[in-house]
């Protein structure tokens, strides 16, 4: 009885883990817009749904595997998200919180409602030969395609703290987000690095949700919330840090699968939601942000 | 009334004459969208004072509204309680809430968007356990009766009673709004919204006056909720409590013009306006999602165009200012 109880435990663990690694990928998207540009990515749940539905549409009329179109995908909302930037967030920059929340809300009613009216509210999913594969280790089983998409998202996410410690852009946005002025006045273009960076924070979470199509079937009422579940996330791991999200991703997964299993899988997001509160009240930077805030 | 140019003056009453024969002059469907644009100009004007007036960003004021309704209909629905004494039990409930969130929230000193975030999860958590609340009607929902008969003292009746006091409560609000912006309290407000420390060096006791207006702020949106359960005779957490529901009450006042007296007012009119227009050209053009993909669009050209509000552009145009 024990046995079985501290294996399915443990299997909800590992399931939790691995769903985690995507969440984490989701999270970083928001988490690098907000580390850099101060800005709240209020349409993020809707840029997960759009990547979700561009997957399916890539797999449905194309036969394209989710994780070979995720690259295309990837680029494509680099280029929607560095357009948005220039487009529309840029003017917004420093304004009040309340000016970028209703342009950001704007700009998510649009996205998602773009969804239903062109492909319906019906949920779609992928059916992939691998969502009936596991791998086992010992005990435990491994469902694959959260093992692959946990380990897509791991590759993503090294990729991406490449970008940010050793190229030349990477280390620029770094610059700006450290200090905005000192980054003017050693004449970077800062407007470009913001566009850049909203583009790489689209990417990761277009990434992610070509991963995600492959766990969960998507509908247009994911998006909002994919949005809250991005906040919890980056705030309980660290608004603006790169390991706070991703741990933030795997701590929110890990918590969700178990509550699923000890308690009414609705439980979960009380669970996550109680989590937020005390972080925000008694450790704001995060649980793996900064020691220091201030 | 002092300090009021006579032309608005003059542009109220006439405003406030039509609002009170409205019943008697428009139809049905008329009277449904003014209803409409006087439930957000309430909402709005109650979310207002704590954003507008004191710069606290809030985006789970659905708290105060769906406690303010299930507290007032729960009490009705089990024990026969009229919502004129229930009324009393929903604003001490949601201004103990405001009172728990701001204190939390200011105490801690968050700020901005991390004080939003708060908002909207004790907001969502609070959803999540009334989904499971049974006295409450867990997620099925909670309904109060509808008998047909027209009882002021019940609340109970058609859409011209729940007219007037909404626009009770709307003209209500308004002159409280402007009450509190002359007194002392209110140059406080704007004081600590404009700057915080600073207002804190000359000695404004910021963290009371941030309490007040959380808590005069939830207070009058738990008297919408109560309206809205009363008016629309069910509940569920779902709706009551949702992130939607927090988001709607807050778009008339930016719309209109954070922390002006009658920015919500106008911003209600312009976005019910939109929204009865974009469901007309929605329902012509038989695709769902279209009217939300013009209302977001209309949001983004109203932010882009008019970032600080429609209405200080219209009163500079109409010589109201």
């Amino acid at each position: 009885m024990t046995q079985d109880f501290l294996l399915s435990f443990a299997q909800a663990i590992t399931k939790g883990l691995l769903t985690g690694m995507v969440y984490g990928l989701m999270a970083l998207g928001l988490s690098v817009i907000f580390g850099v540009m101060r800005v709240v990515n209020f349409a993020h749940g809707e840029l997960m749904v759009v990547g979700m539905y561009l997957a399916w549409a890539a797999f449905e009329y194309f036969q394209i595997s989710p994780l070979l179109s995720l690259p295309v995908i990837a680029v494509l909302f680099f280029g929607l998200g560095y357009a948005l930037q220039r487009g529309l967030i840029q003017p917004f920059i420093g304004r009040p919180e309340h000016q970028q929340f209703l342009l950001l809300l704007g700009v998510a009613l649009v996205l998602v409602n773009a969804c239903l009216a062109i492909v319906g509210p019906d949920s779609r999913g992928v059916q992939l030969e691998a969502q009936f594969e596991s791998y086992e280790l010992g005990p435990l089983v491994f469902d694959a395609v959260r093992l692959h998409a946990a380990i897509a998202a791991i590759v993503i996410a090294a990729v991406l703290w490449l970008f940010f410690t050793r190229t030349r852009t990477g280390k620029a946005i770094r610059a700006a987000a450290d200090n905005h002025m000192g980054a003017l006045v050693v004449g970077l273009d800062v407007r470009r690095l913001y566009a850049v960076t909203f583009g790489v924070g689209a990417a990761c979470v277009g990434a992610a949700g070509a991963l995600m199509i492959t766990i969960i079937p998507v509908t247009p009422f994911l998006a909002a919330e994919y949005t809250l579940l991005a906040f919890v996330i980056v705030i309980v791991g660290g608004l603006g840090s790169m390991t706070g999200a991703l741990m933030g991703g795997l701590l929110i997964g890990v918590s969700e699968a178990v509550a699923g299993l000890l308690a009414d899988p609705s439980l979960k997001s009380m669970f996550s939601f109680g989590l937020l509160i005390a972080v925000l009240l008694l450790r704001p930077q995060g649980l793996f942000g900064p020691k220091s805030s201030s | 009334m002092s300090g009021i140019p006579p032309r608005l003056l003059g542009v109220l009453g006439l405003l406030l004459a039509f609002l009170l024969v409205a019943p008697a002059v428009l139809g049905k469907y008329g009277l449904s969208v003014l209803i409409l644009v006087l439930y957000f100009a309430y909402v709005g004007q109650a979310w207002n004072i704590m954003m507008g007036f004191a710069g606290q960003l809030s985006l789970g004021h659905a708290l105060y509204a769906g406690l303010g309704g299930y507290v007032a209909a729960g009490l009705f629905f089990h024990y026969g309680l009229g919502p004129w004494a229930g009324v009393f039990a929903a604003v001490v409930a949601a201004s103990l809430a405001g009172a728990i969130v701001g204190y939390l929230g200011f105490r801690f000193s968050l700020a901005g968007v991390y004080f939003a975030l708060l908002t909207i999860a004790f907001s969502e958590f609070t959803r999540l356990a009334f989904d499971h609340w049974s006295w409450a009607g867990g997620s099925g929902g909670l309904f109060l009766k509808v008998d047909g008969s027209t009882s002021l003292l019940n609340l109970r009746g058609g859409p011209v009673l729940f007219y007037y006091v909404i626009l009770a409560l709307a003209v209500g609000a308004l002159i409280l709004s402007r009450v509190l912006l002359e007194s002392r309290l209110g140059r406080y407000w704007l004081a600590i919204r404009e700057d915080a420390e600073a207002a804190q060096a000359v000695g404004v006791p910021v963290l009371r006056c941030k309490m007040i207006a959380v808590v005069i702020s939830a207070a009058l949106t738990s008297l919408a909720g109560v309206w809205n359960a009363f008016y629309y005779n069910n509940l569920f957490p779902e709706t009551a409590f949702s992130m939607g529901r927090s988001i709607e009450i807050t778009l008339a006042p930016i719309i209109g013009g954070l922390g002006t007296l009658f920015g919500p007012f106008i911003g209600a009119i312009v976005l019910t306006g939109l929204g009865e227009v974009f469901t007309d050209v929605g329902e012509y053009l038989g695709i769902p999602g279209i009217k939300q993909i013009f209302y977001g669009l209309a949001l983004l050209a109203i932010v882009m165009y008019r970032p600080a509000g429609v209405w200080p552009w219209l009163a500079g145009r109409i010589g109201l200012k």
